[in-house]
């Protein structure tokens, strides 16, 4: 199968407003992750990686003055999860490669909850919230919370020709936008990509992974012993792909995979199959067998049933020996944009010829040992492999190559 | 080439199955018509109670919609693909999600706060573990998803592919399902298989404005 190439990529995360400097500071071992103490967000403080106040008050997406709540007839006011989306894709674009106006580029945005925390400060004082009929129905709110909304506002900033394509599915949405816009890439109906992903966190996400019991009480540790749940984070990251020949010869995406366990809503394989299926399947797309790939870049939620998980799907696919990590402990969870962020990271270790250590990790908290990175590892990487699994049984998987 | 061989909608309270109206409660608002659908389908399934509105739609949708002669049998669970899409997410459960966090934060209710549970629950039900998708657009969008399916199952991702629109806010939903297969299995569609087109879905679509 054709190849796609990427272009350029941004995260734009709490650690830094670049992939490069993200990258220095994953070298440096920093980690985004950190005590709060937010009462508007939770009555406890709680771990997680937070931007300070809004998305960079500097920066040229300040959010503009709305009227009063509600009140969403003021041209364009652009939300932090739009903020966040805005700033990684500008920063994409600065390269000129882009051009959002041709025909045949597409514009694919991913997320899990996009502009959801406007139920927490826009719709107390119209309509109320708890609104389960048409007679508190507030449609100027539905509208402005849709995602379609916030895609059509990013699209017209940035003159696309196409209707952006939105992709809300659950923590493998930014595997899947990566996928989705390779498929599209590869169908011959685009020769250029720009995926971009974000999510926010409020009080609606820290209150549900919280009634899961999910999330932990300090630093989250993915496949320690001592793991006992996940930390939260925000940020965007943001990938540009393309067929053209003129870009070969650096990163690029070779195959994909998605599929469900058919088990549980909220709780992921026992046995770890199905994730092993979908890891199956992207290196067939890709032409690679198991001992082609040289890193793994594991989704390591820290919480007890999915790092197990993904350690018996990680030993099924013949994996077992590859180094490993997650990210988790540097960014939190980033849901919607967890799978850009995780794979633009992966493809500078692949540049840089760099496996960064799973932070957290001390002991081996799963069934089956894994080789976990526990410092910078050196070394070259020709082919590395990307998964991501979520609420709803959903599994993904993506080979990276350079 | 492949083919849409079997259709439902359900729409202003009327089911239709391969473009014919099948059932149509008496009177029925809101939850009391989706339980009055879900009787209809005589299906005992307990996991429908537990199931946020946008949940039991699709799923009531699928289950009818795989009713019209689909052969479970002629595939591997990995072939089946769940391709979903609407307009307003999850944000019906996302109202009454956050209406339970000044008390005690629900994770019954939170969970159905992502649209692709609906997929979930669809891929528990009828044992499906091929590809997942859910995409947000502002309105139907067939020329995407004709092109999306014709690529899984061209390139080999898929083999058989629900597809389709399953939105609900507040007192507003449509489902519209299409079952899209190789030209091989198709035959179901009112003996008059479709191909998979832009087109053909928008057609099949719009059945209820045919019917006003």
């Amino acid at each position: 199968m054709k190849d796609i190439f990427v272009v350029s990529d941004n995260i734009f995360s709490p650690l830094g407003l670049t992939t490069a400097e993200n990258f220095s500071r994953l070298k440096a071992g920093v980690s985004a992750v950190r005590r709060h103490d937010r009462p508007e967000m939770a009555d406890e403080p709680f771990y997680a990686a937070l931007f300070d106040g809004g998305v960079d008050a500097s920066g040229p997406y300040t959010a503009a003055t709305t009227g009063a709540p509600g009140d969403f007839s003021s041209p364009v006011a652009y939300t932090k999860f739009e903020q966040l989306l805005l700033a990684s894709i500008s920063d994409v674009l600065k390269t000129g490669d882009v051009d959002p106006g041709d025909p045949r580029t597409i514009l694919i945005l991913s997320t899990t909850k996009g502009n959801i925390s406007l139920l927490e400060t826009e719709a107390v004082g119209a309509g109320g919230i708890g609104r389960v009929g048409r007679a508190a129905a507030n449609p100027a709110l539905d509208r402005r919370i849709a995602l379609s909304t916030s895609a059509r506002l990013i699209a017209d900033h940035f003159h696309f020709a196409n209707t952006p394509v939105v992709i809300s599915n659950a923590c493998i949405s930014g595997i899947l936008a990566l996928v989705t816009a390779m498929r599209l890439i590869r169908s011959g109906s685009y020769n250029m990509a720009v995926v971009a992903g974000a999510d926010v966190i409020s009080k609606f996400v820290l209150s549900g992974f919280g009634s899961f019991q999910a999330i932990s009480p300090g630093p989250c540790r993915p496949f320690d012993r001592s793991r006992d749940g996940i930390n939260l984070g925000e940020g965007a990251g943001t990938v540009v792909l393309s067929s053209r020949e003129k870009y070969r010869g650096g990163v690029r995406l070779r195959g994909g995979a998605v599929g469900n366990d058919a088990n549980h809503i909220s709780g992921p394989s026992r046995t770890g199959q199905e994730l092993c299926q979908v890891i199956n399947k992207s290196l067939a797309e890709a032409g690679l067998t198991p001992g082609d790939i040289g890193f793994i870049s594991a989704h390591g939620t820290a919480t007890l049933y999915n790092d197990e998980m993904e350690a018996k799907a990680i030993t099924l696919a013949g994996l077992q020996s590859v180094p490993v990590n997650s990210l988790k402990a540097y960014y939190g969870h980033t849901l919607g944009a967890a799978g850009l962020i995780e794979s633009i990271v992966t493809l500078q270790s692949m540049r840089e010829h760099l496996v960064l250590p799973s932070l957290g990790f001390a002991d081996n908290g799963v069934s089956m040992p894994l080789n976990i990175c526990s410092s910078l590892l050196h070394t070259s990487l020709n082919n590395c492999l990307k998964t991501a699994s979520g609420f709803g049984g959903c599994n993904a998987a993506v080979v990276m190559s350079q | 080439m492949e083919h849409i061989t079997a259709t439902c909608i359900i729409s202003d309270h009327i089911v239709y199955t391969n473009g014919k109206a099948v059932f149509e409660p008496p009177s029925a608002e809101g939850q009391d018509f989706l339980l009055s659908v879900y009787q209809h389908t005589g299906v005992q399934y307990p996991k429908f109670y537990k199931m946020d509105n946008l949940s039991k739609l699709g799923w009531l949708a699928c289950e009818l919609l795989l009713r019209q002669g689909f052969r479970s049998a002629d595939y591997r669970p990995e072939e089946v693909a769940v391709v979903l899409s609407n307009a307003n997410a999850s944000l019906d459960t996302d109202y009454k999600y956050f209406a339970t966090v000044k008390d005690i934060p629900s994770p019954a209710v939170f969970v159905y706060t992502l649209p692709n549970i609906m997929i979930g629950e669809i891929c528990i039900r009828h044992h499906f573990k091929g590809e997942n998708a859910f995409f947000v657009f502002e309105s139907f969008n067939a020329a995407f998803l004709a092109q999306y399916v014709h690529g899984l199952m061209e390139n080999g991702s898929a083999r058989a592919c629900i597809c389709g629109w399953i939105d609900v806010l507040g007192e507003e939903y449509k489902a519209a399902l299409f079952l899209v297969e190789e030209a091989a299995g198709a035959t179901q569609l009112s003996d008059n298989p479709m191909p998979l087109s832009e087109e053909n879905i928008n057609q099949l679509f719009q059945i209820n404005a045919r019917h006003e």
